[in-house]
């Protein structure tokens, strides 16, 4: 059998094995890739350190564990960013799988920061059909959500004596892996005017620049790359920043893996030509 | 009865729902804040549902005996351990209940889609092939991209804007084209259904 | 030597990670045990999830810690919702399936139409020049949505100057698609890692610990 043919014939195996390879070897020898950043990440990170003590963000947290791994990381510096300037926090996770994942970071960020629920920030936590409660939320919070996650009554809250809608937040980040944004930009961006940026996994974020250039999200990360980036404005360089020269060595692998596959193509072209 | 009169709820109801947009009203706010809250209510119930028919089928394996019965049962525990701790130590963290969450649910769910990496490589090596100058562009463009996140000294720069004008211009016009044919087709069969001529979701008689 | 308890778990968190990957190699039993224990446990975290968040707050509590008896009126529909499952009473759902339809199809025809349609055409219309990078770029973008959309129209044959736009549009199509291509392949790379740092930086200091301090 001729080269060639060997190559096209490959197991896909031995694909799988390189791509193994590639992802373990760089966690044994450690190296920074330079993070670029982007006018669409530094749009969001401007905006939450120009907020104010006491000023209110609203993060949605609308994902599963399945893309955990792209959007913990942005969701992570968020809201540390948020807390370290005393930014008060609403945060609601209206992903089916994702609410306990979303309790898990509050909890985690909130005892470093020293920050307390119902004073310094609201998990409102998780209601059926998303469409609907973030609509129900434009008109008050308290119609999805009588109580936060935890079922203390909103009311009893002293933060959220002052806030009832999104006309108390500054603004709205979701962060998600799903098809929340799309909820979001229609039920709450469209109906209620309100600002909104989005955190959305590597597979979705070409698909949301043109609500980006039209203005109805004021900013964009995508996946574990605009997670990196995030990290180094904000000086907090963590799994995104520190991943990404594992992703480096995947892309050359993956690169290299078309090439090779473009190569044998080409010359059995040629040879059946012959 | 059973065509017509969810046929005349669908019509009123969206009917109200879109004018009271364009026509915001202290009294029609009010009726729009119960509708929102309603449905709410009515999404508890309903997705339970699928939960439930979900138990139905793993059931209905395991009586019978068929094929992978053994599988449902794996399934069938799964689902009542997170009933009865759910139940008993409620769903906070750290109870038994988020230890399953964890330890189980998440490490499995997230490498199921990890396993999608070796997936696409595999998929680059096979299919993404320069056959014809629609496959050499999709493969160009995909190329650019994937190179932004490897350092090639003084190319780096010059690839990092490259990307940004792809993903600014050829692909938000691409992008901007797929979301207007969408959304008039939602607006479209929106309409149909208020109307009644859509109606395949209410079932057959 | 870690916690006997943190151990245990992690271990299991590692040997079912390790059933996933084993499906590269092919199917097996561990792959199939593990595919089904999630959807039992996805299926209770999420009921428990409902009762918790959903039926405790939006309905036990206004109904019978606040006497807002009106509030049956949803929870019956809801329960209405159920019929589905009998054949002679599937008909009743669809009234509580009516009101939700009815709801959210009102609520999409104008929104659906600004954010999707409306917001989109007004940002396309841009100030388009040939002096200047940012001019020709929206030409460009207006060009790309114009011809894209042509090329949808599949009720008119694509031949000649009809033919030639489609043409166009279909090659910034395959932009858009390979550009979501690049995108991907950093998302999936991303849950890979995931994974392996769990194991190579959780799970196996912890294994090895444990081994060690046993010896």
């Amino acid at each position: 059998m001729a080269f060639y043919e060997k190559l096209m014939g490959l197991d896909r195996r031995w694909v799988y094995l390189s791509v193994g390879i590639a992802v373990l070897i760089p966690f044994f020898i450690p190296f920074d890739v330079p993070v670029y950043t982007t006018p669409e990440v530094k749009a969001v990170y401007d905006f939450v350190e120009s907020l104010k003590e006491g000023e209110v963000l609203f993060l949605a947290i609308d994902y599963d564990p399945n893309a955990m791994a792209e959007l913990h990381p942005t969701a992570r510096v968020i809201m540390r960013q948020a807390f370290s300037q005393n930014v008060k926090l609403v945060i609601s996770a209206l992903s089916q799988n994702g609410p306990g994942m979303a309790e898990q970071l509050i909890s985690e960020i909130s005892k470093e920061f020293g920050k307390k629920s119902g004073i310094d920030y609201c998990y409102l936590g998780y209601k059926p059909y998303p469409g609907i409660t973030i609509l129900a939320m434009g008109q008050d919070f308290r119609i999805p959500f009588p109580s936060d996650y935890y079922g203390v009554p909103l009311d009893s809250m002293p933060m959220m004596r002052r806030i009832k809608n999104y006309d108390d937040v500054k603004a709205v980040i979701d962060v998600t892996g799903t098809n929340a944004i799309d909820f979001w930009l229609v039920n709450a961006n469209a109906r209620y005017k309100v600002k909104l940026a989005a955190a959305v996994t590597g597979v979705m974020a070409a698909d949301y620049y043109p609500y980006l250039q039209s203005g109805q999200l004021f900013g964009l990360l995508s996946g574990l790359k605009g997670a990196s980036e995030y990290e180094v404005l904000a000086n907090q360089k963590g799994f995104a920043f520190s991943g990404m020269r594992i992703q480096t060595i995947a892309h050359i692998v993956v690169i290299l893996f078309i090439v090779i596959g473009n190569i044998g193509f080409f010359i059995s072209r040629t040879q059946r030509k012959k | 009865m059973r065509q017509q009169l969810p046929l005349t709820i669908i019509f009123v109801i969206g009917v109200f729902m879109a004018l009271q947009y364009f026509v915001p009203h202290q009294s029609s706010e009010f009726i729009y804040e119960y509708a929102l809250d309603w449905v709410i209510i009515i999404g508890v119930f309903a997705m339970a549902l699928g939960l439930w028919s979900l138990f139905l089928v793993h059931f209905a394996k395991i009586q019978k005996k068929s094929a992978g019965w053994g599988y449902s049962t794996i399934a069938i525990l799964g689902l009542v351990y997170m009933l009865i701790a759910g139940a008993l130590w409620g769903i906070e963290e750290g109870s038994p209940f988020m230890k399953i969450f964890w330890y189980i649910y998440t490490p499995i769910q997230a490498t199921m889609f990890a396993l999608l990496a070796f997936y696409i490589a595999s998929a680059a090596y096979r299919a993404f092939r320069v056959r014809n100058i629609l496959s050499t562009i999709l493969l160009s463009a995909a190329l650019l991209l994937m190179l932004r996140l490897i350092p090639i000294g003084p190319l780096s720069g010059p690839i990092q804007d490259i990307d940004r004008w792809i993903l600014g211009v050829p692909n938000l016009a691409a992008k901007r084209a797929i979301i207007i044919g969408v959304g008039l087709g939602i607006v479209a069969t929106a309409i149909k259904v208020v109307l009644g001529i859509e109606r395949s979701y209410l079932g057959k008689d | 030597m870690p916690p006997l308890g943190d151990l245990i778990w992690t271990t299991l968190a590692a040997f079912l990670t390790f059933c996933i990957f084993s499906f590269l190699y092919k199917d097996n039993p561990f792959y199939k045990f593990a595919e089904h224990l999630v959807v039992g446990v996805s299926a209770g975290y999420f009921t428990m999830l409902l009762y918790f968040e959903g039926f405790i707050p939006k309905v036990f509590v206004p109904i019978f810690k606040e006497g807002k008896l009106y509030y049956f009126i949803p929870a019956i529909l809801g329960v209405l919702m159920w019929t589905r499952f009998s054949k002679k009473w599937a008909w009743i759902s669809r009234y509580p399936i009516a009101i939700y339809i009815g709801i959210g199809t009102g609520v999409a025809i104008p929104l659906e139409m600004q954010t999707k349609v409306v917001q989109q055409l007004r940002a396309s219309m841009t100030a388009i020049s040939f002096n200047g990078s940012a001019g020709l770029n929206n030409l460009l973008v207006v060009l790309g949505v114009f011809c894209a959309l042509v090329y949808f129209f599949f009720s008119k044959e694509h031949k000649g100057l009809f033919g030639g736009v489609a043409k166009f549009g279909i090659w910034i199509l395959m932009i858009g698609f390979g550009t979501g291509f690049g995108l991907t392949v950093m998302g999936r790379v991303s849950l890979l890692i995931d994974r392996v740092k769990f194991l190579a930086e959780t799970w196996w200091p912890m294994f090895k610990a444990f081994v060690g301090a046993v010896l």
